[in-house]
């Protein structure tokens, strides 16, 4: 038995009378004692997939079951073995204080007394919100704020867990410790499973056993990540640093594409300046030979070069790719070849289907 | 079959501890900010002077002074099932919570009796503190006879107003963002119809028409027997029918909230934007 299993699940939105696929027969299972990191852009159809799961939505078409039961035909059953965390949600009552919302929600599924009082104890020591443990949660920082939803996410002891990009908006020490702790619960009991959606490759491939790439409502990768790495073995993936002006975007669109239309290439990425709020541009060759373009969020980097990362089919057209960008007036500082990296998986994956 | 009560048993302990934490966020509001108890009694206070001193000046008899300050407590009751119950579901949604209370196994109806049973407590604080402050205020007179009845019709009446409560918390939530506005409406209506600070069912100004538009209220069937019995000296035989009203709303308005919620609930699975904030 699985711990989470979907069956060719389907969920159609009806807006303004226009159909919306935001699920296409995701067929996934995910065994006790995993982490499936499920990776997306906006939209893809992530938390669409968590709301099923967790009993919140119903599916257009198609089964799940979480330990065996029905969600749909069983959501009593499964309400009690699960629980949801989101990034950015109310972790409870604004007057309570971080104590008496924990002992609140750890109500909402039936603790004894002595039980509740222990994980709540617990669980303020792991999530380290002691000093906090009588403060009104209106009085914490955005950072214990989602501690002490974590520690909600946790107060049953859930056999499944669903993080909804539960890092969103928080520091990198936050960020860290919360990966560390999803970890840590998962390898302590092998047991308990988690499904955690997030936009950050980095902390997929840190925390997941396994990652799932869903686009446009389907399901277009499902591996480990260091199986879905050398997916990419047939390509390389390397680094070129160029001297240009960071912050003209019609030179650096020009750029990528120029480097995309390049013999051998099969996606480009550019690294961004510090104007751009983190987004990276891409370029993506489908295999059909066309190509789609657009931007994702990233770590910014402020130095005046402009990093590009690309994918080439083969290393013996590294030489190639270096003259057509000397051709065209760009000051090639550097080329490094590299490790595939999930970010590459995750491209190459998206461009496929686009194409 | 021994799992299955187990599992009754089980369900039923759950749902008490819902009822009491629920009750305990709402009991702790008040106790953290106790302020608002103080405006909330000195405020209704205010057009009870009102009334009273306006039932003065017409040489009304001496009993609607007492019919003024029964109905001003009671009508801590109405407000608070209509903020307090009525547009909870809406404003939980508002604030996040609502999601948490959708995810857990806990029964709504009882999540929602937490409301009730929290609100109700702290109302009832509310509304003796008016009823004690009043009857020191003004020159009023008592003549309970039949305590019992009293009780009955005191609780049947709490139960159907805040039964009342429930089912308007669903239709409020499925109306969406105008629980405010739908609010607004009912207050004024309800002040109107129910008689909080005159008789309407025993009166002769009201048509047999509007008496019984009225009777769907519970609070009109309520208050009307509460006067009989508290200060006009009535004892059981006399507010039968008022007994067998508001057993009636009871019987139809818990049922109805069960059945709203239920609906309420899967609405919100179909269209997945229930339970989300701003939508």
């Amino acid at each position: 038995m699985y711990a989470v299993e979907t069956i060719e699940l389907s969920r159609v939105f009806e807006l303004k009378g226009k159909s919306i696929l935001a699920l296409d027969d995701v067929n996934i299972r995910i065994g006790k004692g995993e982490i499936l990191g499920l990776l997306g852009a906006n939209g893809a159809g992530k938390t669409t997939l968590v709301k099923i799961l967790s009993t919140l939505l119903l599916p257009s078409k198609g089964s799940s079951y979480i330990h065996g039961h029905d969600v749909v035909k069983e959501a009593k059953q499964v309400r009690r073995i699960i629980n949801l965390v989101s990034g950015g949600e109310t972790p409870g009552y604004g007057m309570l204080t971080v104590r008496e919302n924990l002992w609140f929600f750890s109500q909402l599924y039936g603790l004894s007394s002595s039980t509740a009082r222990e994980r709540i104890e617990m669980l303020i020591r792991d999530m380290e919100l002691e000093q906090y443990r009588d403060v009104r949660m209106h009085r914490l920082s955005t950072g214990y704020k989602q501690r002490l939803n974590l520690a909600r996410g946790f107060i049953n002891d859930p056999k499944v867990l669903f993080l909804d990009e539960p890092t969103l908006g928080l520091d990198v020490i936050n960020a860290k410790h919360m990966r560390k702790y999803i970890r840590e619960w998962v390898n302590a009991d092998k047991t308990r499973t988690i499904l955690l959606t997030t936009h950050y490759l980095a902390e997929a491939e840190e925390v997941c056993d396994k990652i799932a790439i869903i686009y446009k409502g389907r399901i277009v990768a499902y591996e480990s990540p260091s199986a879905l790495k050398s997916s990419l073995s047939n390509g390389v993936s390397i680094n070129v640093e160029i001297f240009s002006d960071p912050t003209a975007i019609a030179s650096r669109n020009s750029m990528v594409e120029k480097i995309s239309r390049s013999s051998g290439v099969l996606a480009c990425m550019l690294e961004p300046s510090g104007s751009d709020n983190g987004y990276h541009d891409y370029m993506v060759k489908h295999e059909g030979g066309s190509y789609s373009n657009g931007r994702y969020d990233g770590s910014i980097s402020s130095d005046g070069l402009t990093r590009v990362r690309i994918i080439l089919d083969d290393d013996s057209k590294i030489p190639d790719l270096v003259s057509t960008l000397v051709l065209n007036g760009y000051k090639v500082l550097s080329v490094r070849k590299d490790q595939p990296t999930l970010e590459d998986v995750y491209m190459r994956y998206i461009g496929m289907r686009e194409g | 079959m021994s799992r299955g009560r187990g599992n009754i048993k089980d369900d039923l302990i759950l749902n008490l501890k819902v009822v009491y934490a629920r009750a305990y966020v709402r009991l702790k509001g008040l106790l953290r900010e106790p302020h608002w108890s103080i405006a909330e009694v000195t405020i209704p206070l205010l057009s009870l002077c009102a009334y009273i001193y306006m039932y003065t000046m017409l040489d009304a008899p001496i009993e609607y002074m007492a019919f003024v300050i029964v109905g001003g407590a009671m009508l801590a009751f109405w407000s608070n099932v209509l903020w307090g119950v009525s547009a909870q579901l809406y404003w939980e949604k508002e604030t996040g919570m609502l999601q948490h209370y959708m995810l857990s196994p806990a029964s709504r109806l009882a999540v929602l009796l937490g409301m009730a049973a929290g609100g109700a407590l702290n109302t009832t604080l509310r509304s003796i503190s008016i009823l004690l402050v009043g009857t020191l205020l003004f020159p009023v007179e008592y003549n309970l006879l039949d305590i019992n009845a009293l009780l009955i019709v005191f609780l049947l009446t709490i139960t159907a107003l805040y039964g009342m409560g429930m089912l308007f918390a669903s239709l409020f939530l499925l109306y969406g963002r105008e629980a405010t506005h739908i609010a607004d409406l009912l207050q004024e209506p309800i002040y109107l119809f129910s008689g909080i600070y005159y008789p309407v069912l025993s009166s002769q100004i009201f048509s047999q028409a509007v008496k019984l538009v009225a009777s769907i209220i519970p609070l009109t069937f309520g208050i009307d027997a509460i006067r009989l019995l508290l200060i006009m000296g009535k004892g059981m035989e006399d507010v039968l029918l008022h007994i067998v009203g508001l057993s009636l709303l009871v019987a139809i308005l818990l049922p109805s909230s069960y059945i709203a919620l239920r609906k309420m609930e899967d609405v919100s699975k179909r269209h997945g934007r229930l339970t989300l904030r701003w939508q």
